[in-house]
């Protein structure tokens, strides 16, 4: 446990959490680009580093493509690197999110999700930080301002670690969390130092000394795949990796991440899946549901890439029902996260009956109302159309897109 | 404006640095006058180098687990070699300032694309990189199209080209019925501290150039007319006589600029007439043949002569 002596009780916004984060984990380089509600944090960064209370280096780039691109490279020549970004511009700079994995450097990356356009919009869901899902990032959902910045300090742990070298997205939500202010532990840096050494490069650097060519290509299908099982290897490994760096965490600071948490699961039948800050609406609910005498749990992914299959089918294969709420959209099909957590039970002889919904996109409210209806199927043991994601919206939301349409004369 | 003392001028080509840096053996065509250039570039770069290379044909000289090259080597992606750069530049920096690199392990950071990325999707991130003064090389090698992808317009192509997406037709007869951008002025419009075109058939003034931008810190920005066998429908054993002759007939000037400052560093004595280098290659050959496309070539043959008029070189 942390002697509190070595501890600063700060009110914080998600965002300088992370920023707080990355100047504990004394980075030495960070390419920028701003989108809202990016903005905070490498503006902070950028302000410690003018005056010298970080030993960094900042540089304002050109673009998000030109920013991972430089923040890879930066990582590929040896020092420990961070960059930051949402929405537009993390799908702007998408190209070189697939191309910096396959680099394996142990770049940290925070995206505060924000939604797509069009329409162009700025509270959050997820489907940007899920579409980098397959590209080799890892990725860690955080809850609480608490948690981004004790999610990056172990994100370097993580992608420097030997066995990994795979860089990692820490991801918050806009607005909830990018702008809420909660009371964070900040550690002193000689603690964080004890957890997360300097980074000394064994693997991928420049020197002239040394000539090593990078990034190069590899041409016909068995060469392309040897390194693509690599990484995925790799990415598996690291699942091994994180319940290491975990214990090593709690160890330190006293707090304990795993790959899931399981909110009330144990005893529940009936559990809800959800991730990142609106899980703890989804912890209101649940309390709500116990006092109505609903076996009810929350279980919230934080480790999504690698996919922590194990954990989530022991911690839900034996409940009544499952309800995943996605708080994204693969248009045609449905909830992300649901079609990743039927597969995983699929070979399971016990199973719950798994249920899709779709809330929270946009940063749309999840009413108490909608919380219960989602019980409420789970309860009946809905089997009409199972599998097909239940659209949320509420009839009072259904009333003031009339309203407005009508004002703007298009009722 | 920081410099170093400058080395005493390659005067024949007897002079060249002999080492080589790029050795035999490279996927590229035959006759690649961008693979000549290249050599003859890190002639005068030394070893110390690590190329940071957009996508194009040479991305294909590092394929796993080969390197022709006996510097480092990063493969960003198409538009984005000059950020890539970015970054190595300042982890090096950072290294050395931090003492976690010996200062005689720092490179020369060399981004390496062909016209496709630098005068068009690369162009942002160019921009941006002298925008921030980056301490780097820059090597574009122009065959004028996208080579890689098999020969395609670019923002490089010459007005009557023939490329794969700008084919001789009715409506077109010409192939590419508008000029290229002129990026030694886009990117002279920056007034980095040192710019040149270069042509693999005057490696003294090649090696020289290199040599005087040594002195400077921040970009050095370099452009190579680069002959392309299979791209111009002409035989390997021409490219050296295509590029001489693109700069005989005033099509390529060659020329350098200090902080803006244009100089041209070669007028050919006497210019021979465009056609003389345009009937040589396949590409231009719809010009000649059925009909000669007399309008097209006199336009040629003007815009040539316009750019020296205006420099008042044109003898
Ligand atoms: C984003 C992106 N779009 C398209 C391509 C396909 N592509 C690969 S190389 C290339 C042409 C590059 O042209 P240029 O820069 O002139 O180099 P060259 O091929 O002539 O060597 C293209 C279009 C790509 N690699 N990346
Ligand atoms: S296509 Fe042209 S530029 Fe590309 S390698 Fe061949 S000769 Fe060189």
């Amino acid at each position: 446990m942390p002697d509190p002596k070595n501890v600063e009780k700060m009110m914080l916004t998600g965002n300088a959490a992370a920023a707080w984060g990355v100047r504990l984990a004394e980075v030495d380089y960070i390419p920028a680009f701003p989108i809202t509600p990016q903005t905070e944090i490498i503006e902070k960064l950028a302000k410690w580093i003018a005056d010298e209370v970080m030993d960094g280096r900042f540089v304002n780039m050109d673009s998000e493509h030109s920013m991972i691109t430089a923040a890879g490279a930066a990582s590929a020549t040896g020092v420990r690197t961070f960059t930051a970004s949402s929405s537009q511009g993390f799908l702007y700079g998408f190209e070189m999110l697939y191309t910096v994995a396959g680099w394996r450097v142990p770049l940290v990356m925070v995206n505060v999700s924000r939604g797509l356009s069009s329409p162009i919009t700025l509270e959050p869901d997820h489907n940007d930080v899920l579409a980098a899902r397959d590209s080799g990032f890892l990725q860690i959902h955080c809850e609480t301002c608490q948690e981004v910045l004790d999610s990056i300090l172990m994100a370097y742990r993580l992608a420097e670690d030997k066995r990994v070298l795979l860089p990692v997205i820490v991801n918050l939500d806009g607005f909830y969390l990018s702008f809420t202010r909660e009371p964070v532990e900040v550690p002193d840096v000689a603690m964080v130092r004890k957890f997360l050494p300097s980074y000394r490069p064994e693997h991928a650097f420049f020197k002239a000394s040394q000539p090593m060519a990078q990034g190069v290509a590899a041409l016909g299908g068995s060469l392309y795949s040897y390194f693509k099982y690599q990484m995925h290897l790799a990415s598996q490994k690291a699942l091994e990796v994180y319940k290491e760096v975990c214990g090593e965490f709690e160890k330190e600071f006293g707090r304990n991440y795993d790959t899931i948490e399981s909110y009330m699961v144990d005893d529940a039948e009936y559990v809800l899946i959800m991730t990142n800050s609106f899980s703890t609406l989804g912890k209101v609910a649940v309390k709500k549901a116990r006092e109505n005498g609903i076996k009810a749990g929350l279980l919230r992914l934080r480790l999504f890439r690698p996919f922590p299959a194990a954990d989530i089918k022991d911690a839900i294969h034996s409940k009544k029902a499952v309800a995943v709420l996605d708080q994204n959209i693969s248009i045609g099909k449905g909830g992300i996260l649901y079609s990743e957590i039927a597969g995983c039970l699929y070979n399971e002889k016990q199973r719950p009956l798994l249920l899709s919904f779709i809330a929270g996109l946009g940063g749309k409210n999840i009413s108490q109302k909608e919380f219960e209806f989602i019980f409420d199927k789970m309860l009946e043991g809905d089997t009409e159309d199972v599998g097909m994601p239940r659209l949320l919206y509420t009839e009072a939301e259904w009333k003031e897109a009339a309203k407005l349409k009508e004002i703007a004369g298009r009722g | 404006m920081e410099k170093t003392p400058e080395a005493a001028p390659v005067r024949s080509i007897k002079d060249l640095p002999s080492e080589e840096n790029i050795l035999p053996g490279t996927p590229v065509c035959a006759g690649c006058g961008g693979l000549l250039t290249l050599r003859y570039c890190l002639k005068a770069l030394g070893s110390n180098v690590v190329i940071v290379n957009a996508a194009g044909c040479f991305t294909l000289l590092s394929i796993y687990p080969f390197t022709p090259f006996k510097s480092s080597w990063l493969y960003t992606a198409m538009a984005c070699a000059p950020a890539g750069a970015q970054g190595v530049r300042d982890a090096l920096d950072v290294l050395i300032e931090k003492e976690r690199l010996d200062p005689e392990d720092d490179l020369k950071v060399v981004v390496l694309t062909g016209d496709g990325a630098a005068y068009g999707m690369g162009l942002a991130s160019t921009s941006a990189a002298i925008h921030r003064n980056l301490d780097f090389y820059y090597i574009c090698y122009n065959n004028e199209a996208y080579g890689n992808t098999g020969f395609q317009q670019s923002e490089a192509t010459p007005f009557g080209s023939k490329t794969g997406t700008t084919p001789p037709g009715k409506t077109s007869p010409a192939g590419k019925d508008f000029p290229e951008k002129d990026l030694f002025e886009i990117w002279n419009s920056h007034k980095p501290p040192y710019l040149a075109t270069i042509s693999p058939a005057h490696p003294v003034d090649l090696i020289n150039k290199f040599k005087k931008a040594e002195k400077y810190r921040g970009p050095k920005l370099f452009i190579a007319l680069s002959p392309c066998p299979p791209g111009w429908a002409t035989d390997p054993s021409l490219s050296v006589k295509l590029a001489k002759l693109s700069v005989d007939t005033g099509i390529w000037a060659l020329k350098e600029s200090v902080y803006g400052e244009v100089e041209h560093t070669y007028i050919p004595k006497s210019f021979k007439p465009v056609e003389d280098y345009l009937k040589l290659q396949g590409r231009f050959a719809h010009l000649f043949k059925p009909t000669r496309q007399e309008e097209t070539l006199k336009r040629i043959q003007e815009m040539v002569d316009d750019y020296w008029n205006r420099y008042k070189l044109l003898l």
